[in-house]
């Protein structure tokens, strides 16, 4: 499936041509093969099973296949799916938003403002809660807002509170925010660490101001970077079940809750994967649309 | 000069209250999960280790905790074989077809945990593997291999092609050249791939929600925790997931630093 490179030509070597042949060739699949298969059988034929369930049926509560569009109607055209495909849009688009700003004075102080050491402790610092256990970091953040939880503890005799954040869509950002903002900052740092410095300093030489050398100079030079890590935002609380069920009630679902009830409760697999489809879909639109956006205008310029 | 001090002041301060925001939820779940009081809130109820032996003495917890060992155990072997393998064809061979190729293995994480566990589910559920640990188990591979997979790439970019064609040229078979040349050299990042997919795999829990019936793993006896009322028990819980999770982080971390310090020494 795969040809090695040219390899010089070997004269004395041990091995005859055409058995050398041989070997390079096992040696390729025996490389080159296990990654695809395992892909394959237990990545894409998965999602393939995925988009083949939508067009099958449920009958007496038996599966069935069958090629079916009442699954893609029934799911298109009911108010419940379309009111929480806006509210997870609108959310995810909202934190991608939020994250980005906030994320960005912090980058930037990674970036310039500290030691190459300091960076590199922090850098692995925001690497550390990605590989903590995510469920268990929202149940911390559940407890912080709770009615006798440590903010209300503190707001209230200041006479700020109590703050109402539980169960509401501003816990459901507020999670989101757990998840995406290490990510955030950690590739804005990236993306600003690598503006050449040179450009920096020019603006400032020629007289340019601090603010405006952030918003003439760095954030065009780092563009595609900040894209990313928004977009990578988006994408981390579109898909997230989490936040919304345990910081946002469930009220209103977003579509992984609908995802999860329909299989978990309703046993309705062909409707869950239409809504599963459809966020797959959503997902390659917006990552192309913003792939496009972060080096179409760059184009543009040069 | 003031100003500017003023300025970095402020930037250092508002990048503190971030971390702080980042890393609350991790140090209050530790500082909790020692706290006698059955609400966690302040003031602090004194010391205590109850939590620890309430989850100690839980069966379902252990079973969990069992099943989180044994499934990010074979994941972490079978996923950095196969990114591995990928890294290195990545490496070594043009091929037509091979941007697919990559991005077959590279996709996984893009596409959210809970569509992956819908797929997995349906799909499994018809070839038998479903509600076991092997079910599992193929899950976190795919979702974990692309990690094993940067990890080795990233080392291989060290290597001079030349090294392997002189192997080649002084008559070594590819097999010999493999085992003698590349996978040394990529050791360092073979470990930190094998602790990174375990972490991975360790802290899953909406694939292995999706597919593994009553083989609960950790994660998912968590989430069915956080159904319940307030437990304590999950900071417990947390606390020592954390402290693996980390360790193997941390383990991997040290890998790469002393990867990354070798290779800016050789080039300085």
């Amino acid at each position: 499936m795969s040809e090695p490179l040219p390899t010089p030509d070997t004269g004395s070597a041990p091995l005859k041509g055409t058995s050398r042949r041989a070997t390079e060739a096992r040696f390729a699949v025996f490389w080159g093969a296990p990654p695809a298969l395992w892909q394959a059988a237990f990545f894409l034929v998965p999602l393939g099973f995925l988009v083949a369930m939508t067009f099958w049926s449920v009958k007496n509560f038996r599966l069935t296949p069958d090629a079916t569009l009442a699954n893609w109607m029934f799911i298109l055209n009911a108010g419940f799916f379309r009111n929480a495909y806006v509210y997870t849009f609108w959310l995810s688009a909202l934190t991608a938003a939020i994250a980005s700003v906030a994320a960005f004075p912090a980058a930037y102080t990674l970036a310039y403002k500290v030691s190459p050491a300091v960076r590199r402790f922090m850098i692995f610092m925001l690497v550390v809660p990605f590989f903590t256990s995510y469920p268990v970091r929202i149940y911390s953040t559940q407890i912080f807002f709770s009615p006798q939880g440590i903010i209300n503890t503190v707001l209230v005799p200041l006479g700020l509170g109590p703050l109402h954040v539980l169960n509401t869509p501003t816990g459901t950002v507020v999670g989101y925010l757990v998840l995406t903002l290490p990510l955030v900052v950690l590739l804005q740092t990236f993306a600003l660490a690598n503006v050449p410095r040179i450009l920096i300093e020019a603006a400032h030489n020629l007289g340019c101001g601090r603010l405006r050398t952030i918003w003439t100079v760095i954030i065009p030079s780092a563009r595609i970077g900040l894209i990313v890590a928004g977009t990578f935002a988006f994408v981390l609380a579109f898909g997230d079940y989490v936040a919304p069920t345990y910081l946002g009630g469930s009220k209103p679902p977003t579509l992984s809750i609908l995802i999860a009830d329909q299989v978990k409760s309703g046993n309705n697999w062909p409707r869950a994967s239409v809504v599963a489809v459809m966020m797959i879909v959503t997902l390659m639109v917006v990552m192309l649309v913003m792939i496009g956006f972060a080096y179409g205008r760059r184009k543009e310029k040069a | 000069m003031s100003m500017a001090a003023l300025r970095r002041l402020l930037l250092l301060a508002y990048t503190a209250l971030v971390f702080a925001f980042i890393f609350a939820p991790i140090v209050s779940t530790i500082v909790f999960s020692f706290n006698a009081d059955r609400f966690p809130s302040l003031p602090w109820g004194g010391f205590s280790l109850q939590w620890y032996e309430a989850i100690f003495a839980d069966a379902t917890i252990q079973r969990g905790l069992m099943n989180s060992l044994i499934v990010a155990g074979v994941t972490c072997v079978i996923a950095t074989f196969l990114g591995f393998s990928a890294a290195y064809v990545d490496y070594r061979y043009r091929f037509l077809g091979k941007s697919i190729y990559l991005a077959l293995a590279a996709l996984p994480p893009t596409v959210p945990v809970v569509i992956l566990g819908v797929a997995l589910l349906t799909f499994e559920g018809r070839v038998g593997l479903s509600g076991t640990l092997q079910g599992i188990i193929v899950g976190h591979v795919v979702l974990s291999t692309p990690f094993a997979m940067a990890l080795v790439r990233m080392r291989l970019a060290d290597l001079d092609p030349d090294i392997e064609r002189a192997a080649w040229n002084l008559g070594a078979s590819p097999w010999a050249t493999m085992f003698g040349v590349i996978v040394p050299f990529c050791t360092p990042a073979i470990l930190a791939a094998l602790f990174l997919t375990a972490a991975v795999s360790f802290d899953e829990f909406m694939i292995a929600w999706f597919v593994s019936g009553v083989n609960e793993t950790l994660p998912v006896r968590v989430l069915a925790m956080l159904q319940g009322q307030v437990s304590p028990r999950i900071n417990a819980i947390g606390a020592i997931v954390f402290g693996v999770s980390i360790t193997l982080v941390v383990l991997a971390q040290l890998l790469l630093g002393r990867m990354s310090g070798r290779a800016a020494r050789k080039k300085g």
